[in-house]
């Protein structure tokens, strides 16, 4: 019998800033809706461990999208002649929007860099729209580790290459060898200036120091967790973030850096499972 | 301590077939400072082709890698620890500088990671 796994991918046609959009979705498993965001200048490949975890699939479904320019989401319409850039309300609409395509019924959402980000956005504005929000090496800002996003985007130095190259210090030295390096081959695959344009979002547009302290987890929970060997958003930046949300839980995850459920699925499930059990107790 | 790392670093790179071939396209002369005492490393289309000790009085080279003896000691131990564990982690950190010309080091940035991470295996 053939060895297929039980994660199925379908497209979503859907609008975004009043253009045509085709977002490409994977899911696997039932019950409550559980939606998963990549890093930025990946795709939802990242995810594909936890949507093989029949711990996980047995009460969520799991559903994780490319976003548009990314993975086998393709940009839209026109894109030759645009330079991407991500901002905050064109991700916060993003998700908003996929969940209402799919009638999602208050979904629990799942970030990772800029998707753990943008759940402290999702959090403040969009509270009851949630069941919960769980944000992975997340913080409200984050001080740069290379002055120049330059680098990422240049006819000199290749772009996958480069991302491939900056990306694995953020791995941890304990993360084993195969997933780390499935972690980087998707940072090898995007397209020309993605990776550089989602940076807009992590590193100027979405500093949020001055709004976090407004997000209420009594109308929505967050959890917050980010890997000791992430220094791009640092456990610091994390617990300095969470200081200001009354409520927000934190975990720091040990032997992990900035890519949890993709570079070490296994570490990674023994911080995510008790969080997820705790959201569905909650009923 | 260093100094016999450092010295073993040629034979560690030349040895190892797919780093070599990663670094093809390069060819540069790059200092790596451990504390005070400063090497240079020149490259050939990948092969470490001679590693010089200084001190040097107006020597060129294309970029430069400066850290503690100290911290290299934390970089190359077998497991680092948070912090320690990149060489942008340790220039974030301020535990290491990067200067000069980066655009050689930009487009060859996973070889010379880990031409500079060689040590680490055998340390």
């Amino acid at each position: 019998m053939a060895d297929v796994e039980p994660i199925v991918g379908r497209y979503l046609r859907m609008s975004l800033g009043g253009r045509p959009h085709r977002v490409y979705f994977e899911e696997a498993g039932g019950g409550l809706p559980l939606v998963c965001l990549h890093t930025a200048g990946a795709d939802g490949r990242q995810f594909r461990h936890l949507l093989n975890d029949a711990e996980v699939t047995r009460h969520f479904r799991v559903i994780a999208f490319d976003m548009p320019w990314h993975g086998k989401s393709l940009p839209p319409p026109g894109w030759q002649d645009e330079e991407y850039a991500l901002t905050t309300r064109g991700y916060v609409d993003l998700v908003l929007s996929f969940c209402a395509a799919l009638g999602l019924d208050r979904p629990v959402v799942l970030g990772c860099s800029i998707g753990g980000k943008i759940v402290l956005e999702l959090a403040r504005l969009h509270a009851t729209t949630f069941r919960a929000l769980i944000g992975l090496e997340s913080a409200d800002y984050q001080a740069p580790w290379y002055d120049d996003t330059g680098w990422l985007h240049r006819p000199d130095v290749h772009g996958g290459e480069i991302a491939g190259a900056l990306m694995s210090g953020l791995i941890a030295p304990q993360s084993p060898s195969e997933t780390r390096w499935d972690t980087l081959w998707m940072y090898m695959q995007g397209g020309p200036g993605v990776f550089k344009g989602d940076l807009v979002f992590y590193r100027a547009d979405g500093d949020f120091r001055d709004r976090v302290g407004e997000i209420d987890t009594t109308r929505c929970p967050l959890y917050l967790l980010t890997g000791e060997y992430d220094f791009s958003c640092t456990p610091e930046d994390t617990e300095r973030t969470a200081a200001k949300i009354k409520g927000a839980r934190v975990t720091v995850m040990k032997e992990i850096g900035h890519f949890p459920m993709s570079e070490h699925p296994a570490q990674f499930r023994r911080y995510i499972l008790p969080v997820l059990e705790d959201i569905r107790a909650r009923g | 301590m260093i100094a016999a790392v450092l010295d073993r670093l040629a034979d560690l790179v030349n040895a190892d077939a797919a780093l070599v071939r990663r670094g093809r396209h390069l060819s540069t002369t790059f200092l790596v400072e451990t504390g005070a005492t400063a090497w240079l490393v020149t490259v050939h289309e990948g092969r470490v082709t001679r590693l010089e000790r200084g001190p040097f009085l107006l020597r060129a080279f294309s970029f430069a890698v400066r850290a503690s003896e100290d911290a290299w000691q934390r970089f190359w131990a077998p497991v680092p620890a948070a912090g320690w564990h990149d060489l942008f982690a340790m220039t974030k950190g301020g535990h290491a500088r990067v200067e000069g010309d980066l655009r050689p080091l930009m487009a060859n940035l996973r070889y010379v990671k880990e031409v500079l991470a060689k040590p680490r295996r055998s340390a």
